[in-house]
């Protein structure tokens, strides 16, 4: 609507509390975490401790950081499904090469296929213009067949895991989660990237209408390219944590994260076709899917309902959140 | 019951949540009679044709058609009604081709292919995408689309903006003669030249609100204009400035030598000084879009060459046209905004295109050139967190105030003041004199030939992809800017011939 | 002429493709003849299914995530249903699972249109639903087929009057699926409702205003992708004897197989005829590779390259279109 004008009449309290939610994203997500932990309390007093925190919290850090590789792909209105391979190739590559080489070698060797797949889902998807879906739906299906080719190498040499990162992805420090040493410089350079930097404004713009960049001079494929880079990185490193948390490498590690990490970005409000949204709800988004996550279990669902309701609950807080923040 | 209107709605209102797009809207057209629809940008004249035509529904309201109550709930039933919209934007299904378009809506294909013919567009393929075919003949096929569901009243949403003269002048006389047969026309139009030889009566709507019904005399401009801006505005033109002849002194800004793109645009020179709002005034389709896309580095010209300050370049991209200080600002609005970021967001963005500057934002500069370039134009931002809530008018203002921000020392306008009301065209023709009296250079493309002595210090008229014609600003009135613009010598006596065959 | 190359040109190219891996085929392993054809067709089958699934739902202007796990649902409820039962029993059990797929296709859309989240995160989220369904209905691979469902894919078609040589090559497997796909697609390419499919596809907004009723063909589009996603279930079935409720790689392959054949994403353009022959494509790749003794491993390396490239490579063809 371009023909509209507006009153000085003050609004219905059900528009301002809309409005209020629109300018505020965070507090409608954070309301509903309040309610789930309440929940779980509700069926299980005394679960909810200091212990159950700090367990919730390492779980749900490495889920936040693939989701900020989807929000940060999002933004562009693209999505990035390799992350999950990329992190699962960073963590078994780590646990290969650490039997004879130095931790630091060896993560920087582990980190090399996530760069190459990120260079290739950037050029993919910045030059060749391959629907990002699809780019990284692709690469995503090489590199499990890398993976397994190089399994067998693992096989015959055996995998270990590096005492640094069980301690990082395991450990607790006075109670705090140390996974929190490498989150919190990664969530805060997440953040303040999209914010106050060119590059994150260029991620924006981009998202929300190509063209217009285009002729404001942006050169897309540098963005997109940086852009999936940057994912394949952090979904890469993502992998070298949950390494330290799982402690087995197995060629399905970070599978299960995959589709909670789109879920999470979307929870979090970022729009999936671009332009809108940022990392702040991500990270809400993950905590949320994470509680969730343990409040199934609890209720000791069979494997498929717990599915189901999962994936309803996915449906409901989007649709649920769409109708708080849009104000059409 | 000569009198009963074939349409009468009366108190339409049209609330989105506490944001009234239109309050007490009514409109009453008569049978066999053109009625014009005005208002400034954000008066509610699209929302209202979108419920005369069931795209959305009013909050409160009477509509009757023939003195009945017909229902309006969506497309489908407003054509049974007998409404028949032909909007702004083309509404054919860009992935099938016309026959399956024709046969999608129920059109009946002879009278559709009749009326296509008298619209002026001869040798029509039913068979083409419509996604294949150009914007002019796109718009002239939903109007024949129209036509031939033969509806009592038909709504033309400024059905003339995008089309050539020649093509415009057709669909005059095809409405003129349609309402002979006893049926109606609403006209939305900005052009008063349009209004004034077609329409019988004009309906003027203000903040939501019809505010008059006026007969169409000589002279009634004047009073349709202060009912719409709802005060006096003294019709003052803003005289084209006599250009400085030292500021010129040196090479020129931009140098253009036989340069040709695309299909198009064949051979085309000119140059354009420092200090100079030059107009280029063209038929619809003569190499006019290739020539300023050429210019700003959207795409690359197969031969000619380009200089900027007396040196040659080549643009791969539209930074490298930037870097020189060329911006492009687009006739259509969503190719330059970014609808869902902020105004401030809007303007700054060419501050991070470049590479170097994807590191922290210089806040503080910014916020300044951004508040300066909006007090320049002088932006509504009482919508700010997003530009899709400004109104048309500001929107375009935002596009501008981009390269105000940004310092770009020539700016390709092309045709910036297109479907935006009357306050703003005079703001913007103010501010690109400004703008060359500080030493930058505008090149200015136009459709509504009488902004050429607005605006203007010169006016390049280009025909079939080749400049005919380099016209002064004291005799590029709209008589000799249309002569020439069909490629008809100065000196032939009066003006304009009959415009069938003038097209090439 | 040149109307047709440009419109069917990509399909006819792949169509020469196809022609051409198969001669390859008969270079590297001379003895490649009709059986392996048949088993090639049969093969192919889910795949197919799934990718005219994707391919409906993709022309509306979508896409459904959601395809492989509604295969696996349907799959394992035709066979849960007919394990043990008769053999006529199952001739209830067809209809019931294909108005099962058809129903939940419709769901997915009804979702989308109600609840306006953005197509792709419903169907992610249906397709979390669908699989933990599956899982409710089998937990693990089980149940049965009827024989007569089995034999309908095994064997050729003998066809009167034509020598043995010639009806060798057409396996039954591959007249199902032209025989399911055609019993669609046809028709509803024919009529008003196959426009609008292809309107809502391509612009929204112009669809609206030609008077089509956006909200219903989207839905109408997800519901015949459900009906596709059934037939490839039962196909499962039918190849397996059993259901396994774990949902196979028809997600990624649908959604390449749509891209490769032609048909653009967001919709409105291709048809079903390309994604179909595109997916033999594919599978007569995968078929070469194994013939020349490679890795399964590295086959799917391969594969996952050659995938890329190519739709890179599309890409790139369908960007040179848009500005000459």
């Amino acid at each position: 609507m371009t023909d509209t004008a507006t009153l000085d009449r003050p609004a219905p309290l059900g528009r301002r509390i809309r409005r209020f939610m629109s300018d505020q994203p965070l507090v409608p997500l954070i309301v509903l975490l309040v309610i789930l932990v309440g929940v779980l309390e509700f069926l299980r007093p005394g679960i909810v401790n200091e212990r159950w925190i700090a367990n919730t919290v390492k779980f749900a850090i490495p889920l936040a950081m693939l989701a900020a590789c989807q929000t940060m792909t999002m933004l562009t209105g693209g999505i990035d499904l390799s992350v999950s391979t990329v992190a699962t190739m960073a963590a078994f590559f780590m646990a290969a090469q650490s039997v004879a080489l130095d931790p630091v070698s060896a993560g920087a060797i582990a980190l090399l296929p996530a760069l190459l797949i990120g260079i290739a889902n950037g050029i993919g998807v910045g030059v060749f213009r391959v629907h990002p879906l699809i780019m990284t739906l692709g690469t995503s299906l090489v590199g499990i067949g890398c993976l397994q080719v190089y399994q067998r190498t693992v096989i015959a040499s055996g995998a270990r895991v590096p005492d640094g990162l069980t301690w990082l992805g395991t450990g607790l420090t006075g109670g705090v989660p140390n996974a929190l040493l490498l989150f919190i410089p990664v969530a805060a350079f997440v953040i303040l990237m999209l914010r106050f930097t060119g590059f994150g404004r260029l991620l924006y713009a981009v998202g929300d209408n190509e063209r217009a960049a285009r002729l404001s001079g942006v050169q897309y494929w540098r963005v997109i390219l940086a852009l999936y880079v940057l994912s394949a990185l952090i979904a890469g490193i993502t992998g070298l944590l949950y390494l330290g948390l799982i402690r087995t490498p197995s060629l399905s590690l970070a599978d299960p994260l995959m589709l909670p990490s789109v879920a999470a970005a979307v929870i979090g409000g970022t729009s999936i076709f671009g332009g809108r949204g940022g990392y702040a709800g991500t990270i809400v988004g993950a905590l949320i899917l994470t509680v969730l996550t343990t409040l199934l279990r609890l209720l000791q669902l069979p494997e498929g309902a717990r599915l189901i309701l999962f994936g309803a609950i996915v449906l409901l807080v989007t649709a649920a959140y769409l109708r708080l923040v849009d104000d059409r | 019951m000569t009198t009963q209107p074939l349409l009468d709605a009366s108190g339409v209102a049209k609330n989105y949540g506490a944001v009234a797009a239109l309050r007490d809207a009514s409109l009453r057209v008569r049978p066999g009679e053109v009625h014009a629809l005005m208002g400034a940008n954000g008066a509610g004249k699209s929302t209202l044709v979108k419920i005369l035509t069931g795209a959305i529904r009013p909050s409160a309201g009477r509509i009757l058609i023939r003195g009945e109550a017909r229902p309006l709930g969506s497309p489908a039933a407003a054509r049974r009604a007998g409404l028949v919209p032909v909007y702004q934007e083309p509404s054919l299904i860009p992935d099938l081709d016309i026959a399956d378009n024709l046969r999608l809506t129920g059109t009946p294909v002879a009278p559709f292919r009749d009326w296509v013919r008298a619209l002026g567009v001869p040798d029509l393929d039913l068979r083409d995408l419509a996604r294949d075919l150009p914007l002019a003949v796109l718009r002239v096929l939903d109007l024949a689309r129209a036509l031939s569901l033969e509806p009592d009243v038909m709504l033309l949403d400024e059905m003339t903006a995008a089309l050539p003269a020649n093509l415009a002048e057709r669909v005059i006389e095809v409405v003129r003669g349609e309402v002979k047969t006893g049926r109606s026309v609403i006209f939305i139009s900005h052009r008063f030249v349009e209004i004034a030889a077609l329409c019988d009566r004009a309906t003027v709507l203000r903040d939501g609100e019809t505010v008059g019904v006026v007969d169409i005399v000589p002279g009634i401009e004047e009073r349709i204009v202060e009912m719409m801006l709802g005060a006096r505005v003294e019709k003052t033109r803003v005289a084209a400035a006599a250009r400085d002849a030292q500021a010129s002194s040196g090479p020129p800004r931009l140098s253009v030598r036989g340069l040709a793109a695309g299909s198009k645009l064949e051979d085309v020179s000119f140059e354009l000084a420092n200090g100079e709002v030059a107009g280029v005034v063209a038929l619809e389709g003569q190499g006019q879009d290739e020539l300023f896309a050429a210019l700003a580095g959207s795409i690359r010209p197969s031969r000619g060459t380009i200089a900027v300050d007396g040196e040659p370049v080549v643009f791969g991209h539209p930074a490298d046209a930037i870097a020189q200080g060329i911006a492009y600002v687009p006739g259509d609005r969503t190719e330059a905004l970014l609808m869902q970021r902020s105004v401030r967001e809007n303007i700054a963005l060419p501050f991070s295109a470049r590479l170097r500057s994807w590191g922290p934002l210089a806040v503080g500069r910014e916020r300044g050139l951004v508040s300066a370039a909006i007090e320049r134009l002088q932006i509504d931002t009482r919508a700010q967190r997003e530009v899709q809530r400004l109104s048309g008018g500001n929107q375009q203002k935002v596009t501008i105030a981009r390269w105000i921000a940004a310092d770009a020392r020539t700016i390709l306008c092309f045709d910036p003041t297109r479907g935006i009301d009357v306050r703003t065209k005079r703001e913007i023709y103010r501010l690109l004199r400004e703008l060359a009296a500080q030493g930058k250079s505008v090149l200015y493309y136009t459709s509504e030939l009488e902004e050429v002595q607005r605006v203007c210090d010169r006016a390049i008229v280009v025909f079939g992809g080749r400049v005919v014609d380099v016209l002064p600003v004291e005799i590029a009135d709209e008589a000799a800017l249309t002569r020439a613009a069909y490629g008809l010598p100065r000196e032939a006596a009066s003006l304009p011939a009959s415009p069938s065959g003038a097209t090439p | 002429m040149s109307r047709f190359l440009r419109r069917q040109g990509w399909v006819a190219g792949l169509f020469v493709l196809f022609l051409a891996l198969l001669v390859v085929t008969r270079l590297i392993q001379p003895g490649y003849g009709a059986a392996d054809f048949g088993s090639l067709a049969r093969a192919v089958l889910p795949y197919a299914f799934a990718v005219a699934a994707q391919t409906v739902v993709v022309l509306a202007g979508g896409i459904d995530l959601s395809v492989a796990a509604m295969m696996a649902l349907t799959s394992v409820t035709a066979a849960a249903l007919m394990a043990g039962a008769s053999e006529e029993f199952a001739l209830a059990v067809v209809p019931f699972v294909l108005a099962l797929g058809f129903a939940l296709g419709a769901m997915n859309g009804a979702l989308i249109v109600v609840s306006r989240v953005p197509d792709i995160v419903v169907t992610l989220a249906t397709l979390f639903m669908l699989q933990g369904a599956a899982l409710l209905v089998l937990d693990a691979p089980g149940g049965g087929a009827a024989e007569w469902l089995k034999a309908l894919i095994v064997g050729t078609v003998p066809i009167p009057g034509l020598p043995g040589a010639v009806t060798d090559w057409i396996p039954k497997a591959l007249v199902v699926l032209v025989i399911c796909l055609a019993v669609v697609w046809i028709p509803l390419r024919r009529s008003r409702l196959g426009l609008s499919l292809y309107a809502i596809g391509s612009s929204d907004l112009a669809a609206f205003r030609s008077g089509v009723p956006v909200a219903r063909t989207k839905i109408l589009a997800y519901a015949l992708g459900g009906l596709f996603a059934a037939m490839g279930g039962l196909t499962l079935t039918m190849s397996t004897g059993i259901g396994a409720p774990i949902p196979g790689p028809y997600l990624l392959a649908s959604v390449a197989a749509v891209v490769l054949g032609g048909v653009a994403l967001g919709g409105g353009r291709g048809g079903l005829l390309g994604p179909i022959i595109a997916v033999f494509v594919l599978r007569l790749v995968r078929t070469d590779l194994t013939l020349l003794a490679v890795d399964p491993n590295v086959t799917t390396i391969i594969e996952g390259v050659i995938m890329v490239v190519v739709v890179m490579l599309g890409a790139l063809v369908a960007m040179r279109g848009r500005t000459p």
